[in-house]
């Protein structure tokens, strides 16, 4: 054979995920198929997600069906490059499920979250990855956690990724001290120093991208970059009604308009994913750390922190990421920055983007990380 | 967070709440270990081990084994909340409740509305409920309903570990007497449930399942059954809605109204016995409320109206199921109901 066969399997996207529907294929048999390529819509009971091909070749056989439900790992198609016979073929995907079914039965168990003590303080964090590279440190927004990043930390290779919980935030100390930009930026810090990372690329997304922001200007010996994905601090305006709504929500029907409106597209916000989000509010504490740093943040319902002025001296690489259908902070804060700032804008993508153009944006914070 | 079983869930919200509230004591029949036992090492924290380690870890002061008197020891939980504790007192099956029911429905259930609102009873009574355990007719009933009925009473019912550990902790924070029922068969279902403390509401009902083409409200045990079901009927193309009421009161009818108005068809699964149940109730009131929504006439699906059988065989085919509730919902979509048509 003069071919190379590739399997596209069932991806595993966040921690809950142990089978996904395939809901369509997007591309036809036979079809020609470039990396970033969509091939098929995987449907989870959290998310529906576009999965994109990683490698360039032809859709020689789509395996499995619309709306059969697979394990993580099952063979879903197999894409070829170059020439490879029928026959090699069948004994291809015919081995490749033998061993799925092997492996499923004597598979290690996923990383699992964890928590760490650091300054004096209970972390959730979520390791994933390895290899040589400086770390990834992913960071989360308001009313957010580690499990925000499911597409995000998969896709990054070649070193540790961290996605952690910030204070009051998902499986972390619901104590926020004064719940303000030094509080956060201080428990990231101390995170750093508890797992031993001299230096890391931070990923921040909305508040949590104010937090790696003012990490990168205020510590920049301990970031190696800073990516910000529709990140606070750039500009006064914030959809309060969307803090106080998420804060206040109470009841399922009451909170699911809220978190619809982080998404361009409402579909994506699910039974389960409401329920997650309950499940965090329904915590001793939270509602108070909740209150508290939405007080020192975005008190009377204008952003306090301003680090827009400062962004420009920044000594590390910094890049921003915004969906230009941000309801909840205002992709026009990404204008003007100084031309130092790549930017990068995704037309019609929510607050979430990163969770809504997740292959593109995986590629950007790939190669902005590069290899070091 | 970790995976664990329905009793750890239920020891570890008592724990919890008796650390962080020192009003919080339990009061029951064998709660520590015995009346005259030496010590901790005879405190198997009663019938099946849910309250185990509480004695030793608060001693005899919080955790007070109590005479097999129910009238006695029902009668000073509820005086003890009326007066400023938090109790827990348990009534080991809620069979036993005739002894005691005085107690309940015409003391502490009144105080509030007796004493104009000035009286509040933060009293919880845990119970064991439900068939499945081989324990007979006097230990194996399903009467919430009962508790239902009477207006200042709380009564719920969880249906998992996570539910109950959060249902659990509101009920010994909230300030009326909430009845709380443990199902036997669930003690040892297993989830995900969270370390730290946390509450859920009182008349929210969660929903378990989303679907378009039916409605299926269950309670307590009967969840599982429902979703079993959801999931066999899921390859035959009907989508369900289940619908955990949580709370029978207060009673989120809302949600079921809402989700009826959608799908149309309403299929109620209770393990209480059929006359006057839950199902009969919620049947009613969406017939009252929502009759132009139905498509299909309301099944309910519980047991016959029966003492719980102690064979083994008749007990099984007593209970609801899986099978069953299919079979009701294959009847309100149309199809024909195959036990029916077998007969």
């Amino acid at each position: 054979m003069t071919g190379t066969i590739h399997p596209i399997t069932m991806p595993k996207w966040g921690l809950a995920m142990t089978e996904g529907m395939l809901a369509a294929w997007t591309a036809a048999e036979g079809a020609r198929i470039e990396p970033g390529t969509e091939i098929v819509d995987i449907e989870t009971s959290k998310i529906t997600n576009a999965l994109e091909s990683t490698v360039a070749g032809t859709l020689r056989r789509r395996v499995a069906e619309e709306g059969q439900t697979l394990p993580v790992g099952a063979l879903l198609g197999v894409v070829v490059e170059g020439e490879v016979e029928e026959a090699e073929l069948d004994r291809f995907i015919a081995a490749f499920q033998a061993e799925a079914a092997a492996a499923a039965e004597s598979a290690a168990p996923p990383p699992e979250p964890k928590v760490v003590q650091a300054g004096g303080r209970p972390v959730r964090t979520l390791v994933t990855g390895e290899g040589d590279g400086t770390p990834v440190v992913l960071i989360h927004g308001f009313g957010g956690d580690l499990n925000n990043w499911l597409f995000t930390q998969p896709a990054l290779t070649g070193r540790p990724v961290h996605a952690i919980d910030l204070p009051g935030h998902g499986g972390s100390g619901k104590d926020v001290g004064a719940g303000d930009i030094a509080a956060l930026s201080g428990a990231v810090l101390a995170y750093l120093d508890a797992a031993g990372i001299a230096k890391a690329h931070l990923v921040g997304h909305s508040m949590g991208g104010a937090v790696a922001l003012s990490l990168a200007l205020d510590a920049p010996d301990r970031v190696a970059s800073a990516t910000l994905i529709a990140p606070a601090g750039l500009g006064a305006e914030i959809n309060s009604g969307y803090i106080d709504g998420f804060i206040g929500a109470q009841k399922r029907k009451d909170l699911k308009p809220h978190l619809e409106s982080l998404f361009a597209d409402p579909e994506l916000v699910t039974r389960d994913l409401v329920e997650d989000v309950l499940k965090f509010k329904r915590l001793d504490g939270v509602e108070a750390a909740l209150k508290t740093i939405s007080g020192a943040f975005f008190p009377g319902g204008r952003q306090a922190v301003s680090l827009r002025d400062r962004i420009g001296g920044a000594k590390v690489p910094v890049q921003v990421i915004w969906g230009t259908a941000d309801a909840i902070l205002p992709a026009a804060h990404a204008d003007g920055l100084p031309g130092s700032i790549p930017v990068h804008r995704f037309d019609g993508k929510g607050h979430m983007v990163h969770m809504e153009a997740a292959a593109e944006v995986n590629r950007l914070l790939s190669s902005f990380v590069g290899n070091g | 967070m970790s995976r664990k079983s329905f009793r750890q869930a239920v020891n570890e919200a008592l724990a919890q709440e008796m650390r962080r509230d020192p009003r919080v004591i339990l009061m029951g029949e064998d709660v520590s270990g015995g009346s005259g036992s030496p010590g901790e090492q005879d405190a198997w924290g009663g019938p099946l081990g849910v309250t185990k380690g509480l004695y030793k870890e608060f001693g005899p002061t919080r955790v007070l084994d109590t005479p097999i008197t129910e009238s006695a020891f029902i009668g000073a939980a509820a005086g003890a909340a009326a007066s400023g504790l938090r109790p827990v007192a348990e009534l080991m099956f809620v069979d036993f409740m005739g002894v005691c029911f005085d107690q309940i429905f015409n003391q502490a259930a009144k105080f509030r509305y007796m004493f104009g609102g000035k009286a509040v009873t933060p009293l919880t009574i845990r119970t064991m409920y439900g068939a499945g355990f081989r324990a007979a007719a006097q230990h194996s009933q399903c009467l919430y309903p009962v508790f239902t009925h009477i207006p200042g009473l709380k009564c719920v019912i969880p249906s998992s570990p996570y539910e109950a550990k959060g249902l659990l902790i509101q009920a010994i924070r909230d300030d009326d007497p909430v009845i709380f029922f443990e199902h036997k068969v669930l003690y040892d279902m297993e989830e995900e449930v969270p370390d730290e403390p946390y509450t859920i509401p009182f008349g929210e009902a969660n929903l378990v399942r989303e679907g378009e083409d039916v409605t299926i409200v269950a309670i307590g045990r009967m969840v599982q059954m429902a979703k079993a079901a959801a999931e066999a009927l899921a390859k035959e193309g009907v989508d369900c809605t289940i619908i955990d009421p949580r709370t029978t009161s207060p009673l989120d009818m809302d949600t079921i109204l809402e989700s009826v108005e959608e799908t149309g068809r309403l299929v109620v699964v209770d393990e209480a016995s059929p006359r006057c149940n839950m199902a009969t109730d919620i049947s009613a009131q969406v017939a009252d409320q929502a009759f132009g929504a139905l498509k299909a006439p309301i099944k309910m699906v519980s047991p016959p109206h029966v003492p719980v059988p102690f064979a083994a065989g008749l007990e099984d085919l007593y209970i609801p199921n899986a099978d069953k509730v299919a079979a009701a919902v294959r009847t309100v979509m149309g199809a024909p109901d195959r036990r029916e048509a077998a007969e």
